[in-house]
């Protein structure tokens, strides 16, 4: 087998179709397929050093470093010992490896624990336990309720009746609801018979491994004959079983070859703008770099052909050199040995440091901890901190992220009688609080003990045996598409298809309406405690054209009723004249539901006549069996019948916003970010929770509405839009067209202002029009100009593209959060990425670059933790740059007195250790603790965020000052202690203006002045900043003693020269003086200048910083919480889920189970029970 | 996802992280603000303080007048065998009391040269085996004669010491001169002396050097600098120590002489006329150089340089001069502010 494997392994470069024979390993291990372990790692023990050392030469620092040091090893230019470079080098790549370790390392656990996970496999007519990684193509499984599915499946047999399978797909698209897959019937015989499994040879040929989910083509071979194999059969590996007791699936593929494998994909790396400033930034100071070492090489040559051709008396030009020219061509390189500090190899280590600093905060900060399901935040890339300070564009998903996808039966108006609000004593309407008594269901045996109402003036009604409100929830328990499950007696699970349609049967569940079980024919409500069964006659289900659905049954007591509910635009128009009165009363209502943004929809009966709907029944079942037109004849039936309908009233849904996301919107606008919600959602809907969650509001001059059909009209609806914000921008439209050709691939768009606050909503089949070439950019500059803007209806595909347009016109910083599946293209295009964990399935979670349980902390997020570590790593940066200019320029300033020979100003080790030791701890202590306010005051002054969206912190201009600082710094740094030694000595008469002292002394004003530059720059003195600050300092002192110390010398006799030039030094009087000037003249400017520039002209955060220290005696008020109520009226969204329903499935009776261990149906299978428990 | 959720949930009780002040980013701190009061109450102080300093400094830096350009020795002489002398004679018009030091100071030696610098041998001066010390040294060209023997210092800077002698004569009338009596060792760091620079052990110093020959440009071999003293010979030589110590800069100037506080000279030189008698070994034409003889006292805060004085003189009037700016503005911008607030 290995031998006819290796034969087929040299030719396997591509698979062209997968074949595969049922439990016959022998056979399929010629294919060579994979196998369903997983590897997601990168290295194994023994490849991880050469593989890891490889990938970190290929970054352009590491090679730098590599070539420097290979020009020290030439003796005519090293002017500087080996070890200055390759101590840092070393340290970094160590440190960046053990990195590289520890993800690889958690890597392969993760990989382990999934490829250890247990499963039952089929072998030799025996169930055995396996592992996940053992299971190979063609293999057969036995998968359990809430079992992960293992591989790519195809499904064989099932507990279930016509071996139907319930599976969950969240993990894969993020869908909770459950969807059905059914066996041939051919496989669904070999039912639990594992003598018949066993003996199953059917050979399958399907499609080579692809990535998409929603299609699958094959044949199934058996016995000679041939089945056609579709997605309907599969089960993909990701999906979990549910309510399905067991079922039997033949694995097609396996491993990586798995869909969800496949799905994956390669994650684009992310770089932050920081990043890419930094690169060209670095290439910026190469060029510095090389502009230098010329000067200094032209200098060297100068100086050669002046000075030091006749210098050769004592100091002969050294060999192999015979001209001035070549003296100062190798002096060239000579000088990039020793100016390299310039181009700091720690900078990247240090970067990584930070971000990975702050991104544990993100993890450990308990205000972003979810404890209702244990959730806290989560960093899931660590390079991207400081860009979360930066953001200027929210891309949010609506279901699930700014809503619960709860729905909660909130109102309703019950024949012209509106229940739901609380009044006091005195009749007013009260707020509803966590202290409002909230009705009593408990009579109820049944009522569901999470529903929670506060009107008790509805339970009375019902108590009281009111018609109208008995035939309204006798309706709501009846015309729905709901499934039942009763595990237990008397603890029923609703099964909906939309959320909307699960509250209103629980609604009416709890006032004493329970929905208990449904057949094909029958549906089972307790009402009022006695059980009535009623007649399902028909299903007249909901599309999106119908708006409304309806069924027909007949009671006990034999009448014929049918109960429609529906969008009230739609129904109104079918209600019966009779109702004039009630309809206007329940408008009313409607219209106040609406105002409050919930999701309304209108109830309605009529009862039907015996032989009306007895011959109505029979067209109807022509209809549907008709082979052509069925739809529209079964559409048209239903218009006959749902007319001269009774108004029996109107119910309203609150689609639950998560907590605190109108005020966290609000505050996030405050900072002037701009937030689009982009949903699948129906346009009602989404305007809806845009007002409700105080995106939208009354106060806006106008909300456009792009619904074009063609492209012109949905042009012209976007300049319609634009000249009424911008009536000037228009103008210069002409131009803009012009730079839409192709040639000029993207192009900034400056900022825009609008003359006002608006909002636009544009629909998802217009979006497509916008999206198109010569649209998309009228769509940027109109959408831009607005405030809000949601988009609805739009698919995956369309999110990602909407976030790509913005970032390709406009130079801002993007965010996308959603929680499902069908947010990852968004959250992967984004500059960052947010998933919503605990809600829907994990992949948005999984694709996100960071995660947290409620839309809310985003605010935290950002004003908080984003913006900290903006300020952070610009401070380090422009530190960063700043120290090591200082440090590098001052051996240029000392070519000029040395003949350009390369020497160096300070001691050897002092250059190895600067960045390594002296100065990196301070600043690393600033970079992860500074905080120039703290978090209360930066949710408070949301203003403060904006420094960071125009990047104002660190861009080309701050450098370039930070450089100007730097040189300036250097020329102090050298000249004052160049003027103070020149030419002078001792009190007792000795050397002080040696070499050695001198660059002691250079050396010792130079950490102190950093060291001092550090402390001006940190806002937050914490004891670790005190500790690194003063550590490193005292660390420098009792360094060069012990170096310059006679056991070091004399040990060492070479490496440590300097002997006695500390003691010698450092006890004199002048050196101190020296060093004491030199401090000042570096550091008063720099006080000065930031006292008189925030007094001149006041940053916003120096506004800012300058109220809160006013108003720093008391402490802030609590953030103000607006209650939202909207006075105007709108339509509001319906509440369907915008799927065909279930009717047809649930009419022909395939979900239903013969035997029933309750009532009448329900999924129990005593194995989930112990699934449950284990 | 739920099962995995609530099995995880059992393992450990809570994901919530720990409520720890550094976890929290809520560690106590000072927070320094760059506020009016501190800023401005600095700049005074500094100022202040720096005029002072340099006032001090400056008063306190009172002659160190004596300096002779000898241009007048320059030769246009090749030959090292060559003995030539001369002779420089200047008058006191003071007395300089306290210590008197006498240096030789060099224009356009470019000591600092890298090269330059690293040609010595360390181990060598420490006393350490010859052979095996030139080998891992960078003497190069001055290592080795051609015929293989080691020279003794090796490298450029020992091979370009500087040689001439100087001595000083006072003028008791004007036909007497007495010999100024000077001290030429204890004038270099203790820590060179002691350490740094050891001779190679033997029975006597010459043997020591057995085996080895001086630096080409030197007249006599290193055991034969001062033959009075034994332990101001070979290595340990106080004027070869402070040459060794090279100079940061291409102007410097080395001590060579200490006045020795003896008979009338106690109090140090009195006014009076002098003579230096200088032999003249040390080339500098060659490479445009100059060297000159200084003598010089010395205060607490050392040599003959006015650069400190002037430079916190000057320093803290401009701050002082910065500090009054910036009150003005302070107070200007204080005014409208209150203003802005009505």
């Amino acid at each position: 087998m290995p031998l006819s494997g290796f034969k087929f392994g040299k030719k396997k470069l591509k698979e062209e179709e997968r074949y595969l024979q049922a439990n016959n390993r022998d056979f399929n291990l010629e294919f060579e397929y994979a196998n369903n372990s997983i590897k997601t790692s990168k290295y194994n023990f023994f490849t991880f050093l050469p593989l890891n050392l490889f990938e970190q030469f290929q970054r352009i620092a590491n090679a730098y470093f590599l070539f420097l040091l290979i020009l020290q090893l030439i003796p005519q230019v090293s002017s500087l010992s080996w070890f200055t470079t390759v101590v840092p080098l070393v340290l970094v790549l160590a440190v960046s490896g053990v990195k590289d370790a520890i993800d690889d390392f958690n890597r392969h656990k993760s990989d382990n624990h999934v490829n250890n996970r247990p499963v039952q496999v089929l072998i030799n007519g025996r169930l055995k336990d396996d592992k996940w990684m053992n299971i190979q193509v063609g293999d057969i499984i036995k998968l359990e309720n809430n079992n992960f599915v293992t591989a790519d499946l195809l499904l064989l047999s099932s507990s279930e009746p016509h071996s139907l399978t319930y599976i969950e797909t969240a993990e894969l698209d993020g869908e909770t609801n459950l969807k059905v897959k059914q066996a041939l019937t051919v496989t669904a015989e070999l039912g639990e018979n594992l003598q018949k499994l066993t003996d199953f040879n059917g050979e399958v040929k399907c499609e080579a491994p692809n990535n998409k989910l929603d299609k699958f083509t094959g044949t199934l071979t058996l016995r000679g004959e041939k089945f056609a194999l579709d997605n309907e059969k599969m089960l993909l590996r990701g999906c979990t079983i549910r309510n399905t007791e067991w079922c039997f699936g033949l694995v097609i593929y396996a491993g990586p070859d798995t869909k969800l494998m496949q799905n994956c994909g390669k994650t684009t790396f992310k770089r932050t703008s920081i990043d890419r400033l930094m690169n060209v930034l670095v290439l910026v100071i190469f060029a510095f770099l090389a502009l230098m070492c010329f000067i200094l090489a032209i200098g060297n040559g100068i100086w050669e052909h002046d000075k030091g051709y006749y210098f050769q008396v004592y100091l002969p030009w050294a060999v192999g050199v015979n001209s001035a020219a070549y003296s100062g061509f190798l002096m060239f390189w000579s000088y990039v040995i020793i100016l390299n500090t310039v181009v700091p190899i720690s900078l990247y280590v240090s970067v990584e440091i930070i971000r990975l600093g702050n991104s544990f905060y993100i993890d450990w900060d308990r205000k972003m901890y979810y404890p209702l399901n244990d959730t806290p935040a989560q960093a899931r890339t660590t390079t991207l901190n400081e860009e979360l300070g930066q953001i200027k564009y929210i891309f949010s998903d609506k279901t699930g992220t700014l809503t619960q996808n709860i729905m909660a039966f909130n109102k309703c108006s019950i024949n012209g009688k509106s229940y739901g609000d609380v009044y006091d004593m005195a009749g007013q309407r009260t707020e509803i609080t966590e202290h409002t008594e909230k009705v009593d269901f408990s009579y109820n045996r049944l009522a569901d003990p999470k529903f929670v109402f506060y009107d008790h003036s509805l339970v009375e009604a019902v108590k009281l045996d009111d018609a109208a409100t008995h035939g309204f929830f006798r309706l709501l328990s009846l015309c729905h598409t709901v499934m039942p499950e009763e595990k237990k007696e008397g603890n029923l699970v609703y099964q909906a298809q939309s959320p909307d349609e699960g509250a209103l049967v629980t609604a009416a569940r709890n006032f004493g309406f329970v929905f208990r079980a449904r057949t094909p024919e029958t549906i089972t409500v307790v009402e009022m405690g006695e059980t009535k069964v009623y007649e399902l006659l028909a299903i007249l289900d909901f599309n999106n054209v119908r708006k409304r659905m309806s069924v027909i049954v007949r009671s006990p007591e034999g009448d014929l009723t049918l109960y429609c509910k529906g969008a009230d635009t739609i129904v109104y128009e079918l209600l019966d004249s009779s109702c004039g009165s009630l309809k206007e009363e329940t408008m009313e209502h409607l219209n106040e539901f609406a105002g409050e943004g919930l999701r309304t929809l209108v109830v309605a009966y009529k009862n039907l006549q015996e032989d009306y709907f007895q011959e109505w029944h029979k067209r109807h079942h022509e209809a549907s069996t008709a082979l052509d037109g069925r739809e529209e004849k079964l559409s048209e039936l239903y218009e006959e019948i749902e007319k001269d309908l009774m108004l029996l009233g109107a119910t309203a849904i609150e689609d639950k916003l998560q907590d605190g996301v109108p005020q966290t919107i609000e505050t996030l606008t405050k900072a002037h970010i701009k937030i689009w919600v982009l949903t699948g959602d129906k346009q009602e809907t989404a305007v809806n929770i845009g007002y409700s969650c105080n995106m939208l509001h009354d106060d806006m001059e106008d909300v456009f509405i792009i619904e074009g059909n063609t492209s012109e009209e949905v042009l012209d609806e976007l300049r319609t839009a634009r000249k009424k914000m911008n009536p000037d921008s228009f103008l210069d439209s002409d131009d803009i067209i012009k730079f839409e050709n192709p040639s000029t691939k993207s192009r900034i768009l400056p900022e825009e202002q609008a003359n006002g606050v608006y909002g636009l909503v544009i629909n998802g089949h217009s979006l497509a029009y916008a999206l198109e070439g010569n649209l998309e950019l009228e769509l940027v500059r109109t959408a831009c100009l607005c405030k809000v803007v949601i988009c609805c209806r739009v698919t995956p595909l369309q999110k990602a593209q909407v976030v790509e347009l913005v970032k390709k016109y406009k130079k801002a910083v993007t965010l996308a959060i959603g929680d499902g599946a069908n947010d990852v293209s968004m959250i992967k295009t984004a500059h960052i990425g947010v998933g919503i964990s605990g809600q829907e399935g994990m992949q948005a979670v999984l694709s996100s670059d960071f995660s947290f349980a409620q839309f809310r902390y985003l605010q935290r997020l950002l004003l908080v933790h984003g913006r900290w570590s903006y300020i952070r790593m610009c401070k380090f940066l422009r530190y960063f740059f700043y120290k090591n200019f200082a440090f590098t320029l001052v051996h240029f300033w000392y070519g000029f007195f040395s003949g350009f020979s390369a020497q160096t100003v300070y001691d050897q080790w002092f250059i190895t250790l600067y960045n390594l030791v002296y100065t990196s701890l301070p600043v690393l202590g600033m970079s992860l603790f500074d905080q120039d306010v703290d978090d209360r005051w930066s949710m408070q002054f949301p203003h403060l965020y904006e420094p960071g969206q125009q990047n104002l912190y660190f861009n080309k201009i701050e450098f370039v000052k930070c450089v100007l600082h730097g040189i300036y710094s250097s020329l102090i740094l050298f000249f004052i202690p160049y003027g103070a030694m020149y030419d002078t000595v001792r009190s007792d008469g000795k050397a002080i203006a040696d070499y050695q002292s001198f660059a002691l002394m250079a050396q010792t004003c130079l950490l102190i002045v950093v060291s001092v530059q550090i402390g001006l720059d940190t806002a937050y003195w914490t004891a670790v900043n005190q500790f690194f600050i003063w550590g490193s300092l005292s660390v420098y002192f009792a360094i060069i003693f012990t170096m310059y110390s006679d056991g070091m010398y004399l040990i060492f006799t070479a490496s440590f020269p300097f002997i006695g030039t500390a003691r010698n030094t450092l006890s004199q009087p002048n050196v101190w003086l020296v060093i004491f000037l030199s401090i000042i003249l570096c550091v008063l400017p720099v006080v000065g200048g930031r006292f008189l520039k925030s007094q001149l002209m006041p940053t916003i955060s120096d506004k800012v910083l300058r109220k809160i220290r006013a108003a720093k005696k008391q402490p802030p008020p609590p953030l103000p919480k607006t209650r939202l109520r909207r006075t105007s009226t709108r339509r509001s969204g319906y509440a369907f889920s915008h799927q065909h329903g279930f009717g047809a499935l649930i009419m022909s009776g395939r979900n239903m189970r013969p035997k029933l261990p309750f009532t009448t149906t329900g999924m129990f299978s005593p194995n989930s029970e112990k699934n449950k428990h284990k | 996802m739920k099962n995995k959720n609530s099995q995880g949930a059992q393992e450990c009780p809570s994901r919530c992280p720990d409520n720890s002040a550094f976890k929290q980013q809520k560690l106590p701190a000072w927070k320094p603000k760059l506020a009016a009061p501190t800023v401005l109450s600095s700049f005074f102080t500094i100022g202040l303080f720096c005029l002072l300093m340099g006032i001090c400094l400056i008063l306190y830096i009172n002659y160190s007048d004596i300096c002779l350009n000898c241009s007048k020795l320059r030769e246009n002489s090749s030959n090292w065998d060559k003995e030539c002398n001369c002779t420089v004679h200047f008058t006191l018009q003071e007395n300089m009391l306290g210590n008197v030091f006498m240096y030789y100071r060099l224009q356009n030696f470019y000591q600092n040269h890298r090269r330059y610098v690293l040609s010595r041998s360390d181990a060598q001066l420490l006393g350490q085996d010859v052979n095996v010390s030139i080998q891992n040294s960078s003497c190069e060209p001055f290592t080795t004669y051609p015929n293989g023997t080691p020279v003794a210092p090796c490298g450029a800077i020992a091979n370009s010491m500087f040689n001439d002698s100087i001595q000083l004569f006072y003028y008791l009338n004007s036909s007497t001169a007495i010999e100024v009596p000077l001290l030429k060792s204890g004038n270099s760091w203790w820590s060179d002396k002691n350490v740094k620079f050891r001779n190679p052990t033997s029975y006597n110093l010459s043997s020591a050097f057995a085996g080895t020959t001086r630096p080409p440009y030197w007249q006599k071999p290193a055991y034969l600098l001062d033959e009075e003293d034994e332990r101001n010979n070979g290595y340990i030589n106080d004027d070869f120590i402070i040459w060794m110590r090279v100079s940061a800069f291409p102007t410097f100037r080395n001590l060579y002489r200490r006045l020795s506080h003896t008979n009338q000279f106690a109090d140090g030189l009195p006014a009076g006329n002098y003579t230096f008698h200088i032999t003249y070994n040390f080339p500098v034409t060659k490479f445009k150089g100059q060297k000159q003889v200084v003598l010089s006292t010395i205060t607490w805060s050392g040599g003959s340089n006015l650069f400190l004085g002037i430079a916190y003189t000057v320093s803290g009037a401009v701050i002082v001069l910065a500090g009054f700016i910036i009150t003005a503005i302070h107070l200007k911008l204080r005014k409208k502010k209150t203003y802005f607030q009505r």
